[in-house]
């Protein structure tokens, strides 16, 4: 119940300072080319695994996600930033991982323990990739 | 509209923060969700790759062994019948040791104490051979755990393990067994994670494997550290997942992609 509360509290206060974040996470603007190659690639974006989207050489897509087609229509570039770097910032409750955040995580394997799942440079990339999906 | 939105938003959150456990009607094997070509290999023992290792499975009980040179059968006879409903009810809590114990670690108790042998090796060809061979005796009959005093902190263990969220991806296994299955990570169905068949044959392994090795799989897709073999973790989780799932059936020597 507490954590209902606390997840109701969240969408009253927060949801919309929550939604953006306007700036470059490394100063520059990404690289759409390579932002498309993280995506298609299921060891680096993982994000074929639940998203499908206009990669038509990729086969077995997931069906857990929306169609990554036209998100730079329903978004603007800081909302994608935001969705990449801390999706749950939006929604608690959200299966998309955080690429962005390394605190809160529990039993990391010991190669990946203290590092986001993306650095800047590629979610850049990315938000720059899905900025072109329109 | 903001308003609208937020609004969706936390109807959305209480309705799965609500997310229940899969009503009894509701709950499948990951056999209903497989191929007509797989299913069709886990029908037919003469198709089955598992077969070969209960085969051998069933050498290994009446082979004399250890230093006290004794086999299975010696004590057990015929494991038709005195292994029949055995896996249906592990892991199962032991009183004189005073913990629970999943197959494995039965089978390798009697190993150790009674043919005074060496313990097998996890994952090892004889053990998952004599497990699936002890466990096929139980093919069809339904799973009955019914947790005791003793055992109830194993399975609010086991729980709250299933509910946890782990690894830098983040998630729990409730996350996708409870609330997504059915749907595909990639090209996969996501099974409701019921232990009904195990060990399995599992496709993508090309041999048979253990609960816990399937367990541990899962881990690692999380990049989690996955707990060792034989852990008390596993254990507690083998035994939720077992509850989970009780009632329904048996398949071992199951298949799966
Ligand atoms: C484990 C599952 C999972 C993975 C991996 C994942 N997502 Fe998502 N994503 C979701 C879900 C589910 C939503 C729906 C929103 C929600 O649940 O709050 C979503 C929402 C989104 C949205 C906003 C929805 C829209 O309208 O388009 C974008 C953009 C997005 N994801 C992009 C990505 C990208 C890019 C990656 C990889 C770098 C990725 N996702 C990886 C599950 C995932
Ligand atoms: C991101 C999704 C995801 C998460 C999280 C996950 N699993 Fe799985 N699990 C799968 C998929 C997909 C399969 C089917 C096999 C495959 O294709 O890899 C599976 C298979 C299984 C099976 C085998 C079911 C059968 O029919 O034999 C069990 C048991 C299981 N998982 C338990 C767990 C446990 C316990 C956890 C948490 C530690 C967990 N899973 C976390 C996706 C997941």
């Amino acid at each position: 119940m507490l954590r209902i509360l606390a997840v109701a509290a969240f969408y009253v206060s927060g949801a919309t300072a929550q939604d953006a974040i306007p700036d470059s996470l490394t100063g520059a603007k990404g690289d759409p080319a390579r932002g498309r190659a993280i995506v298609a690639n299921r060891q680096v974006g993982l994000c074929l695994l639940c998203h499908s989207g206009p990669i038509p050489e990729e086969r077995f897509q997931g069906d857990l996600a929306p169609d990554l087609a036209g998100a730079g229509n329903r978004w603007t570039e800081a909302q994608l930033r935001q969705r990449i770097v801390d999706s749950r910032k939006l929604n608690p409750l959200t299966i998309m991982p955080s690429y962005y955040r390394t605190e809160g995580h529990a039993r990391v394997a010991p190669a990946f323990r203290g590092k986001p799942l993306l650095d800047a440079e590629q979610i850049e990339d990315i938000v720059a990739y899905l900025g072109t999906l329109k | 509209m903001r308003r609208i939105i937020t609004g969706a938003g936390l109807l959305l959150a209480l309705a799965h923060a609500f997310a229940q456990d899969i009503p009894p009607g509701d709950r499948r094997s990951g056999y209903e969700q497989m191929g007509r070509e797989t299913r069709a290999m886990q029908d037919d023992d003469s198709a089955n790759p598992a077969t070969f290792w209960v085969l051998e499975g069933e050498t290994s009980w009446s082979k004399k062994t250890g230093t006290a040179n004794r086999a299975c059968s010696e004590c057990h006879g015929d494991a038709a019948a005195s292994m029949k409903g055995v896996a249906a009810r592990h892991p199962a809590f032991d009183a004189k040791r005073g913990r629970l114990m999943n197959l494995e670690q039965r089978i390798n108790a009697c190993r150790v104490e009674r043919q005074e042998a060496k313990p097998l090796a996890y994952e090892s060809r004889e053990l998952l051979a004599l497990t699936a061979y002890v466990a096929r005796q139980s093919r069809g009959m339904p799973i009955k755990i019914a947790p005791n005093p003793q055992s109830q902190p194993s399975l609010d263990a086991g729980r709250a393990l299933y509910n946890r969220k782990i690894g830098q991806i983040d998630l729990s296994c409730a996350q996708c067994h409870d609330q997504n299955w059915g749907r595909h990570l990639a090209g996969n169905a996501i099974p409701q994670a019921h232990p009904t068949g195990y060990p399995i044959y599992r496709l993508e392994w090309q041999g048979v494997g253990s609960l816990q090795r399937r367990l541990r799989n899962c881990m690692s897709g999380l990049r989690a550290e996955a707990y060792d073999y034989g852990s008390q973790e596993l254990v507690d989780l083998e035994y939720y997942l077992m509850w989970r799932a009780r009632g329904m059936k048996v398949e071992t020597p199951a298949v799966r992609p």
